[in-house]
């Protein structure tokens, strides 16, 4: 319950952040809203020898219009993206996966940008940042690089960002128009999801036009169900027709096994709550 | 100085039944609590415990040196360098004269028996420097192969102890043919082989941890005359005993305290390796110091309930009239023979038979010794392992016949005008009217509606299937006659203690020997002695949790406080009335059998000369003008062994949807009716019936403690030990019928474990009624979504559990 | 060590601390304001719910560096002038408390809630409690409690 000795910095600034992490390197670790971080601190299973707290870092907070992109503060809490309104507009599979991710209490500490940096497959931020074709803004002593959310995902646990780089915001293409759910498979309310689906879609004239899905817990990272993409494309947005894209979503995964389930069942998980999902941004 | 108000009983409300306030709230709300961790004492040392993460394993050597020299640490000690001082871990329940019992040392040196068993304790100034240095201490272990599996323990192919020869520990066999109180079970499944019925089954009860909400946490004082203990415990006497016993200390030399307890579900009825270390500690370096557990320790180490493998045989004629049950258990002990230890199934052992006229019964537990951590009592402790196990068999008879399951129930119950009755397990029950609940729990239900509807989804093929979910029980509680106890070889007495004194100010001080955790003592108690002594509710006190404050006492489980301690209360405060009298009759010049004494106030027949008992009390405290030959007191103790069990009886109904698809659950509605005789309080019987509920529930469908392959408690955590938030559950219909229990002047019954007894068996029985036209007659518990689409699209129960957890925190993560 | 400055209950505290101590042993170590308890290591139990700069987090899962220059509400600062909350008064009425462990980051938590949303659907109050474990009541008289003190229902 009390994590080993370390140091502390505060900086104000994302460069003097920069000039913390490239003096202390390795034995430094970057502290978001720490919702993740402080129970593996608290159980040892990691021990830094330095924490670098960015939440001192006004820049990084906020959620702001940028033409055909809205843009994420890497440091805005959850609770501040989930009510807002231009993600609400652009990019609503982000506020139905915020609803509920994690309790309250959670949301109001933990980060858009941390959440997606800690990178747990299980996590509610991948798969809908994925659907959406986010990019991330990294930052780094030699500048700043954007980073395709295909390539941010790398492993468990592992993203594109170096460390000796700090995420600094999110920009999402904007899906203005497109209707959006995240459809969560849970034993209990507290848990992680066992499966998850972020689905949007645009739909025309009754059949789905263009639809993006992403799906959480499948595999060492979230992933994008571009099968089922593919399948949807003019279909109408019916249960059969839904039914049948929706089987492609175990394309590619690599689904864990553990307590809550077998890979199996997740796959199966994955074919009816992707549909589920498909339907219900669809409105159908 | 005032004197109690006394109450003209025609004005005046009585408290018993009365839905008051609890006491004990104010401070809770506000904060303004004493948890043993809140205590700082000057000078005082912090232990962090080095825990084996072998499940067995010989210790080759532990090299404390670089502890030692950690910052602020004052000494780090194993169990050879504490050595007698240690004492040992006790099972008080040794439930055959042969059981085979490994001495349990709260800090072996040798060898470890589970993963998280203690093998060394770091002293340091703060509690974070006792972590860190516990981080240092360097244990070789010699990896020893483990008896995991339940089944496979019991076939002696690996030893969890190997010096002692076999896992089996105890085999505790009732036989109604041997005792006489049936027929022969053999018999009748001979003849139900030939022209009735015979169900069999085996079924699981997955081992459970009893998850109170406040971890464990001890802190002792050795300075001063008397050693003092504060302890996160419900039974702060039997912890006094059993430390007087195995350390030599005199008993009258150590102090006890239960402080605000924060939950306990039996998970604190117990000795423990934590507090026996913390003892010998503090004791060792003259300083008072305290323990304080993580939530994973707690889950780890605290003592876990239920796992059990039940094998079931039940005969019945072609009509449903059952002929006779057989009950073969294989029983969990873990590493080691726990307090109450084999005695939890024993508990169970005259339940299966629960509401109905069986005319042969068997029952025999074989306990088991494994590599894992210790079970001992959970909610329920073994009745809820009975009612499951009947009334899941109910539901496969009834479905075997095709009929209605509450049909089969009635054919085979004790109808209301039978008691009292003697059952084929041989007790009495003294009263209930299981008719009575039943219909007012079928139609709070809706139950016909819901049949209805039930038959259109099958019908129709909804991806929605609806079930549902019968149980009825009944329970032994109010532990308990003491007789009983001493003919089945438990090492103490059931009786419970209490005082009433009558302070010179007016005020009552009770003093009971129950502990509460939780429970609201403090209200119930003082409703009771309100209205017997005939003074206000807010003046009367409940003192309890310390053993100088209440020196006799044998703590709270079971269902025994109210039914049991409240019982010596009202028997404490006769006596006070009887006490107070002569003097009341002095003050007032009248004869003794003159006086009658009614709301709280002795009064002459036929005149209207009178006093309240308050001021009896005040004269008794001047002591000015007392009869020659009376003592200058009128306060009062008394202790109350009870003649028998008392029987709370209920029936829950529970409606479950089930998703066809993914095997998803969602509870639609839950009702039930108990009879738990006169209430005192309803709003506590109330919490009580809606934490029970939820507890039972939990097991049906959340809750399991899972090992992988090598020992290590996978579900060590909250991530995966899974507790139900308000958010998976629902809001309750509850409603009572009142039989008054006959073994108590209050009427009452237990009601603390009525919900988690009754509602596992009512959900599963839900869930397999929902899904048993698709072919399933069994899925195990919990009914994880998994086990259910497993049972609906395959063979079996569902499958065991995958043994391994999500990795949300592993090394290096984290942002 | 680091200095930190803070408001906890209202009252003005600075304190060196080092790095690694968590809010919550800050203010139960540190201040003595053990009303707040902590209840788990993985922060899902939130037994430790306390206000921090006015919405609810879970003092476990944050350092008390963090909290340098914040606002800190506990359990202890919740009534005013010797007034219950509300909230408090509600789970007292309605017996949304048994052992009570949990009943400081519920209630913090219940009061977040209302907060944010006055007038809360049952549905909404058990997902706005999702954060919080209870091992006595079963919930049904917690939900009840919030009910009540947002000026629906009466206590069953």
């Amino acid at each position: 319950m009390i994590p080993a000795q370390f140091d502390y910095l505060a900086p104000t600034s994302v460069e003097d952040a920069l000039a913390a992490l490239a003096e202390h390197g390795d034995d430094a670790k970057i502290i978001a809203g720490g919702q993740s971080l402080l129970p593996v601190l608290r159980m040892r299973l990691n021990a830094p020898e330095m924490i670098i707290d960015l939440g001192r870092i006004d820049s990084l907070r906020g959620v702001r219009d940028d033409g055909d992109a809205i843009v994420i503060g890497a440091m805005t809490p959850h609770a501040v993206v989930g009510s807002d309104p231009l993600v609400a507009e652009h990019a609503a599979v982000i506020s139905k996966a915020v609803e509920h991710l994690a309790d309250a209490q959670i949301r109001h500490r933990g980060t858009f940008g941390g959440a997606l940096a800690h990178a747990d497959p299980a996590g509610d931020l991948g798969a809908p940042a994925l659907a959406l074709g986010a990019e991330f803004v990294i930052q780094g002593s030699g500048g700043t690089r954007r980073v395709a959310a295909d390539d941010f995902f790398v492993d468990l646990f592992e993203t594109a960002i170096g460390e000796d780089e700090i995420l600094t915001e999110v920009r999402i293409p904007k899906h203005t128009g497109w209707g959006a759910h995240y459809e969560k498979f849970v034993r209990v309310a507290h848990q992680w999801p066992i499966v998850a689906v972020a689905a949007t879609v645009r739909v025309d004239g009754g059949a789905i036009a263009e639809a993006r899905i992403g799906l959480t817990n499948m595999g060492s990272t979230p992933l994008r169900a571009r099968g089922v993409e593919e399948a949807l494309v003019g279909q109408p947005v019916t249960e059969d027709a839904v039914r049948a894209a929706a089987a492609r979503a175990t394309e590619g995964t690599n689904p864990p096994s553990d307590l809550n389930g077998d890979a199996d069942y997740r796959r199966h998980l994955a074919t009816v709550i992707t549909r589920r999902a498909v339907l219900a941004a669809a409105g159908g | 100085m005032s004197t109690t108000q006394e109450r003209p009983t025609d004005t005046v409300e009585r408290e018993i039944g009365r839905d008051r306030r609890r006491k004990e709230d104010q401070r809770l709300i506000t904060g303004r609590t004493r948890w043993t961790d809140n205590i700082n004492l000057p000078g005082m040392l912090h232990l962090a415990m080095v825990r084996s993460p072998f499940a067995h394993a010989r210790i080759v050597s532990i090299d404390t040196s670089a502890a030692k020299e950690a910052t602020n640490v004052v000494d780090v000690l194993t169990g050879a360098d504490l050595g007698e001082a240690l004492g040992v871990n006790i099972n008080a329940w040794p439930i055959t004269p042969d059981q085979v019992t490994p001495t349990h040392s709260p800090m072996p040196s040798d060898r470890v028996a589970f993963a998280g068993e203690i093998v060394a304790v770091v002293v340091a100034r703060s509690a974070a420097e006792a972590r860190d240095a516990a981080e240092l201490v360097d244990v070789e272990y010699d990896e020893l192969p483990a008896a995991l599996d339940l089944k496979r323990a019991a076939a002696d192919e690996i030893l969890a102890h190997p010096d002692l020869g076999t896992n089996k520990s105890a085999y505790w066999v009732f036989d109604s043919g041997e005792a006489g109180t049936g027929g022969s079970v053999e018999d009748a499944i001979a003849k139900a082989r030939t022209d009735g019925i015979v169900i069999e089954r085996e079924y699981r009860q997955q081992r459970l941890i009893p998850a109170f909400m406040e971890p464990r946490s001890t802190v002792v004082d050795p300075t001063g005359e008397q050693i003092t203990m504060w302890s996160a415990t419900q039974i702060p006497h039997i912890l006094r005993f059993a430390l007087a016993a195995t350390t030599g200390v005199p008993e009258s030399k150590i102090r006890v305290i239960a402080p605000d307890v924060g939950g306990g579900f039996g998970g604190k009825l117990q000795t423990t390796p934590e507090e026996w270390i913390t003892w010998a500690v503090a004791r060792r370096l003259g300083k008072p110091a305290k323990y304080t557990e993580t939530r994973s320790e707690s889950l780890m180490s605290g003592h876990h309930g239920r796992d059990q493998w039940q094998k079931l045989t039940l005969a019945a004629e072609k009509d449903g009239t059952v002929t006779g049950f057989k009950v073969d258990l294989l029983a969990d002990l873990g590493a080691y023979v726990s307090l109450v230890g084999g005695g939890v199934p024993v508990l169970g052992a005259f339940m299966f038979n629960s509401i109905y006229k069986f005319p042969a019964y068997r029952f025999a537990v074989q306990t088991v010794l494994t590599n894992k951590t210790w079970t001992d009592a959970y909610r329920g402790a073994g009745r809820p392992e009975a009612t499951y196990a009947i009334e899941r068999m109910m539901d496969e008879l009834a479905a075997e016949l095709g009929v209605d399951p509450l049909e089969i129930r009635e054919k085979n119950w004790i109808k209301h005008e039978e008691f009292p009755f003697t059952t084929v397990a041989g007790l009495e029950y003294d009263s209930g009217n299981y008719e009575a609940a039943t219909a007012r729990a079928k139609e709070m239900l809706g139950y016909d509606e819901l049949r209805a509807e039930q038959r259109r989804r099958r019908e129709s093929g909804d991806r929605v299937q609806l079930g549902i979910g019968v149980s009825t029980f009944t329970e032994m509680c109010g532990l308990a006659p003491s007789r009983v106890l001493g003919s089945l070889d438990y090492g103490a007495g059931g009786w419970e203690h209490a005082s009433v004194r009558m302070l010179a100010t007016g005020k009552v001080e009770v003093v009971t020997g129950a502990s509460a955790h939780g429970q609201g003592h403090e209200t119930a108690f003082s409703q009771i002695v309100a209205d017997r002594l005939g003074v206000a509710f807010e003046d009367v006190e409940v003192l309890h949790g310390d053993t100088q404050v209440a020196p006799k006492g044998l703590d709270t489980y079971g269902s025994r406080s109210l039914v049991v301690g409240g019982e010596a209360l009202v028997r404490a405060a006769d006596k006070v009335i009887e006490k107070a009298k002569p003097i009341a009759a002095h003050l007032l010049e009248a004869s003794v059998d003159d006086l009658e004494f009614s709301g709280g106030r002795f009064s002459v027949r036929g005149t209207d000369q009178g006093m309240g008992i308050g001021e009896v009390a005040l004269a008794t405290f001047a002591a000015h003008n007392l009869p020659d030959g009376v003592e200058a007191s009128i306060d009062a103790d008394a202790t109350f062994d009870p003649e028998a069990f008392n029987f709370p009886h209920g029936t829950h109904l529970c409606a479950m949807e089930v998703d066809t698809e993914t095997g998803a659950l969602t509870m639609r509605k839950y009702v039930c009716c108990d009879d738990i005789g006169n209430i005192i309080n309803p709003l506590i019987v109330s919490g009580q019936v809606h934490g029970g509920l939820v507890q039972g529930i939990a097991q049906a469908l959340w809750e399991e403690a899972v090992y992988d392959d090598a020992g290590t408690l996978v579900s060590g955590s909250f991530v995966d030990y899974l507790l139900p938030t308000a958010a998976d559950t629902i809001s309750f219909e509850i409603d009572h019928t009142t039989s008054p229990a006959t073994t108590n002047t209050l009427g009452t019954k237990g009601v603390g474990e009525a919900g988690t007894i009754a509602s596992t068996p009512a959900v599963v029985n839900a869930v397999v009624d929902a899904v048993r036209h698709l072919g399933v007659n069994d899925i195990q518990m919990p009914c994880t979504p998994e086990r259910v689409w497993r049972a609906i699209n395959g063979p079996g129960a569902g499958g065991s559990t995958t043994e391994a957890a999500m990795p949300h925190f592993e090394e290096g993560a984290g942002a | 060590m680091t200095r930190i400055s803070l408001t906890v209950d209202g009252a003005r505290v600075s304190d060196d601390v080092e790095p690694r101590m968590l809010l919550v042993q800050y203010l139960r170590e540190r201040l003595g304001k053990t009303g707040t308890v902590i209840g788990c290591d993985t922060s899902n139990c939130g037994a430790c719910t306390v206000h921090l700069n006015g919405t609810s987090v879970k003092s476990c899962n944050v350092l008390a560096v963090q909290a340098d220059g914040a606002e800190v509400t506990t359990i202890e600062g919740l009534a005013t002038d010797g007034q219950l909350h509300p909230v408090q008064e509600a789970f007292r009425e309605c017996h949304g408390l048994q052992c009570g462990f949990c009943t400081p980051g519920m209630i913090m938590q219940s009061v977040d809630l209302l907060n944010t949303n006055p007038k809360p659907t049952e549905e909404e109050i058990r997902l706005g409690l999702e954060g919080n474990l209870c091992r006595c009541t079963g919930y049904h008289n917690i939900v009840r409690a919030v009910q009540q003190a947002s000026g629906q229902g009466a206590p069953a």
